[in-house]
């Protein structure tokens, strides 16, 4: 069967492969690939049970659609501060990436205290976990998102103590890249949840 | 620097280890990065946890030999038959394969280890946590009993009040992330760490089927992921996804099951193809008949695989084009694999085939696995299936494919690949005897269940009446499980035996084809001195037949410092992180906050330490720097 593989030396060596991502920012994007499927089973979720509120209130009348739009500009607005932040590490100017850092933080977690105030006003008016299907799919779809954004909160400022170190110089580029496709991944997360939840939600 | 490498070859590719030896102990083994310990571990816990399935399979075909019998009661046959199943799946099966992945792969791309060392041993230790955790539910009030698939409301806390099942759910949690971190950690590293020259299609079939079984893991589990958190608020938490009297939907978990659960039998199969590919053209001497279409078939299947969940639920009453579509596409599965199943045939065809024990295993696997692929076909026929549904008709369908499919081609695996892996040989006398009380005793046990589903006998049923006339195959069938038992004794002692006696055997033992023949036996922990330079398909043949029988070394751009090779270092993290969530998780069962603030609390401080831990690593000073052997 010699004849399947051609003699050496008329067989072009493919060494010009395609300049490869780093390993962990490929290993982040098949990451979010799987979060996306995720998310989208708890949407899917969503869809199939928000009509079953078992007697009780129907989230529709509950939306507070003011509130949840400065959530959303909120954390969008932490999606440019990333982005400027890493623009900042490319520049090596690491005080300006510091700042926007504590900035994307800030509102990350200003979105998590404005998602905490809605479902304690949820819960005083009887739409809750356990009250119904409805509930249930609203409260764990947007609760895991919402855990999603306080774990980037983590990240950041974990990330903040870790800059001041030695070692972060020669990593940075690649830590602030994967943490800020984590970040834009939480946030267009969260643009498709207010569009299905809140925008159908209260239209419908 | 590190002294623990210093190897010297002579005496027919003998290893003998001259300076100091690679760190042992315990300790070494709990810390260790390096993806073939991690395989030898994954090896070892799938076949205990084998065993343990093994033993509840025993028990039930004990209480089923004769009719009304009584050897276990209808609550404890219920537990057998779920941890039954779901050990089989995900604590036996995919283990087991995962060890074949961990062990080959990285060698086969010409890799020194996967794209994350840290986060493959944590893939282990929560694999190996989570089922451990699965099977302390016998000493917490009993084991999950809801069938392997675990079907609301028999699963749902009114039915189904004590632990067994938040066990399921979290035990299953816990070591689906960890199956979830490995997919993720096996696709990054085919992508980005392929040898110079390696090309797509240059990848060896084993490799090609990891690739497609860790895209298939990536977007299976998601759903899985969800549906067990959406069972555990309801079961903790009272919510309610899944009760009917508040407008949940039951079916809502048996979609998201079987969404991830048909796939999930495809990640069983498909590493199972890849071994066979690997085997056939090796033992027949000729090179892999249609590479191209091998591929192409095994993305087929790893596509069709998920257009294909409905065909476990054609009596939920979707109406006929629904259950039309999804026979179609399900039967359609046929065709791609039929086509490997006849490029295999036409390897071997004018080949000079080898009649040793891996051989065997092949054999075993083409004869059995294309029945159960035919009896899968009359399953997918949706009317037929009315009939046949949770008949043991079905029974005997899975466990022709899986242990006729899967575990004949793990066995395959392990005859070829254990002399690479320990420097010894199999003993094949002691595995010819294997192979035929296993074939023999597989097909005794398991093919009167086709004419007991046929003749009406229901799955899961603990015990059945002296005049339906279901004795006799019973009988037949309890009889074939000896057989089948001793089979497996004997290999059992053969691994035993041989890791410490067995025959020697040099680097290249079988005339390989691929670059894991290409290094010693077993391999020094980073694998290749210098990183290969790939000059064709099946590339250590290509050296032989065309060049001088060694791998040449890539350009300089591809190595580190001349002379020495950087290494990861061991770490306790990931054994540290998995036993913390281990802890946080059976904090949520016993419905303990000190568990859950100690669990949670150390999760935060591993991912912290995992994340900005810094690991620079050490670097290795090869004695034998001159080349990779061809001759051993």
């Amino acid at each position: 069967m010699a004849e399947m593989h051609p003699p050496i030396g008329t067989h072009p060596v493919e060494m010009e492969m395609p300049a490869a991502p780093d390993n962990s920012v490929l290993g982040v994007w098949i990451w979010l690939s799987a979060e996306s499927l995720f998310f989208a089973s708890l949407i899917a979720t969503f869809l199939l049970l928000h009509n079953q509120n078992n007697g009780g209130p129907s989230l529709g009348k509950l939306i507070d659609l003011p509130l949840t739009f400065v959530a959303t500009v909120t954390l969008l607005s932490s999606s440019l501060t990333m982005a400027l932040g890493y623009a900042q590490v490319l520049k090596q100017n690491y005080g300006g990436f510091r700042f926007w850092l504590v900035v994307t933080a800030i509102l990350g977690l200003a979105f998590a205290g404005m998602q905490a105030f809605e479902f304690h006003h949820l819960y005083a008016e009887g739409f809750r976990l356990n009250s119904a299907p409805s509930g249930s799919a609203f409260f764990t779809l947007t609760g895991f998102h919402g855990l999603h954004v306080l774990f980037g909160a983590f990240w950041l400022i974990s990330l903040l103590f870790f800059s001041f170190k030695r070692e972060f110089v020669e990593e940075a580029a690649v830590k602030v890249k994967v943490l800020g496709l984590y970040w834009h991944f939480v946030d267009v997360v969260w643009v498709i949840i207010f569009t299905v939840v809140y925008l159908m939600g209260k239209v419908a | 620097m590190a002294t623990h490498s210093e190897r010297v070859w002579h005496g027919g590719g003998q290893v003998v280890v001259t300076g100091d030896e690679e760190p042992r102990g315990l300790w070494s083994w709990l810390t260790t990065v390096d993806h073939k310990r991690i395989g030898q571990m994954y090896m070892g816990a799938g076949l205990f946890f084998f065993l343990l399935a093994g033993i509840e399979a025993f028990l039930m075909r004990l209480q089923l030999a004769q009719p009304d019998a009584h050897v276990v009661s209808a609550a404890l046959f219920n537990q057998l038959f779920t941890m039954h199943g779901v050990t089989m799946v995900f604590l036996a099966g995919m283990p087991l394969l995962i060890g074949f992945i961990n062990l080959v792969v990285p060698i086969q791309i010409g890799a020194r280890d996967v794209a994350f060392p840290r986060l493959n041993a944590l893939s282990l230790w929560l694999f190996i946590g989570g089922g451990l955790m699965l099977y302390t539910s016998w000493f917490f009030g009993g084991a999950p009993d809801a069938g392997w698939f675990n079907y609301v409301p028999i699963s749902a806390g009114e039915f189904s009040p004590g632990p067994g099942v938040d066990f399921y759910d979290i035990g299953l949690q816990i070591s689906g992330i960890g199956t979830l971190m490995t997919g993720i950690n096996f696709l990054t590293t085919i992508i980005n760490l392929r040898a110079p020259g390696m090309s797509w299609l240059r990848l060896p079939m084993f490799v090609w089927a990891t690739f497609v079984t860790s895209l298939l893991i990536v977007f299976a589990f998601p759903p899985l992921t969800v549906n067990l958190f959406l069972q555990t608020f309801d079961r903790l938490f009272g919510a309610h996804f899944f009760t009917v009297s508040a407008g949940g939907s039951p079916l809502l978990w048996a979609n998201l099951f079987w969404v991830f659960g048909h796939p999930e039998v495809y990640i069983l199969i498909m590493p199972a193809f890849g071994i066979i590919s690997e085997v056939v053209p090796v033992m027949s001497r000729r090179p892999l008949f249609g590479y191209t279409t091998m591929v192409l078939s095994v993305m087929a299947i790893g596509f069709l695989s998920f257009m294909v969940w409905v065909h476990h639920m054609f009596d939920l009453g979707y109406g006929p084009w629904v259950n039309s579509i999804f026979a179609l596409s399900s039967m359609l599965i046929a065709v791609p694999t039929g086509v490997k199943i006849f490029n295999w045939l036409t390897t071997m065809w004018g080949g000079q085939v080898r009649m040793n024990t891996a051989m065997h295993w092949v054999f075993g696997f083409l004869i059995t696995f294309v029945v159960g692929g035919m009896s899968g076909v009359m399953l997918a026929l949706a009317p037929a299936d009315l009939q046949f549904n949770n008949s043991y008709f079905v029974v005997a369908h899975f466990h022709y494919v899986l242990i006729g499919g899967t575990l004949f081609a793990i066995f395959a695996g392990m005859y070829y690949w254990f002399p690479k892996y320990t420097g010894r040989f199999l003993n094949e006398r002691l595995g010819k005897w294997q192979f035929w009380l296993v074939f023999i005793g597989f097909n005794v046990t398991f093919f009167p269940m086709h004419f007991l589903g046929l003749m009406g006998m229901p799955r899961r049923i603990y015990t059945y009446a002296p005049h339906l006339g279901l004795t006799l195959w019973n009988s037949i069938s309890t009889d074939g499980v000896y057989i089948l038992t001793a089979g497996m004794i004997i290999g059992a002692i053969n691994v035993l035996w041989s890791y410490g006696h067995g025959e020697l055997a040099a680097a290249d033992p079988w005339d390989g084809r691929t670059l894991e023949w290409a290094i010693p036996s077993p391999p020094p922990a980073y694998n290749f001195e210098y990183i290969p330079l790939v000059r064709g398909l099946d590339a250590f043949w290509v050296e032989k037949r065309y060049g001088n029988g060694r791998m040449l070394p890539a350009p300089e751009e591809h190595h580190g410092p001349p002379g020495t090779i950087h290494m990861p270092s061991p770490t306790a993290m990931p054994l540290f992180l998995a036993l913390s969530i281990i802890v946080a998780g059976y904090g949520l069962i016993l419905h303990s906050l000190v568990l859950d603030i100690i669990g949670f609390g150390f999760v935060a401080v591993g991912i912290y330490r995992s994340m900005f831990t810094v690991d620079h690593g050490y670097f290795v000073r090869p004695h034998h720097i001159e080349g990779v052997r061809a001759d051993g």
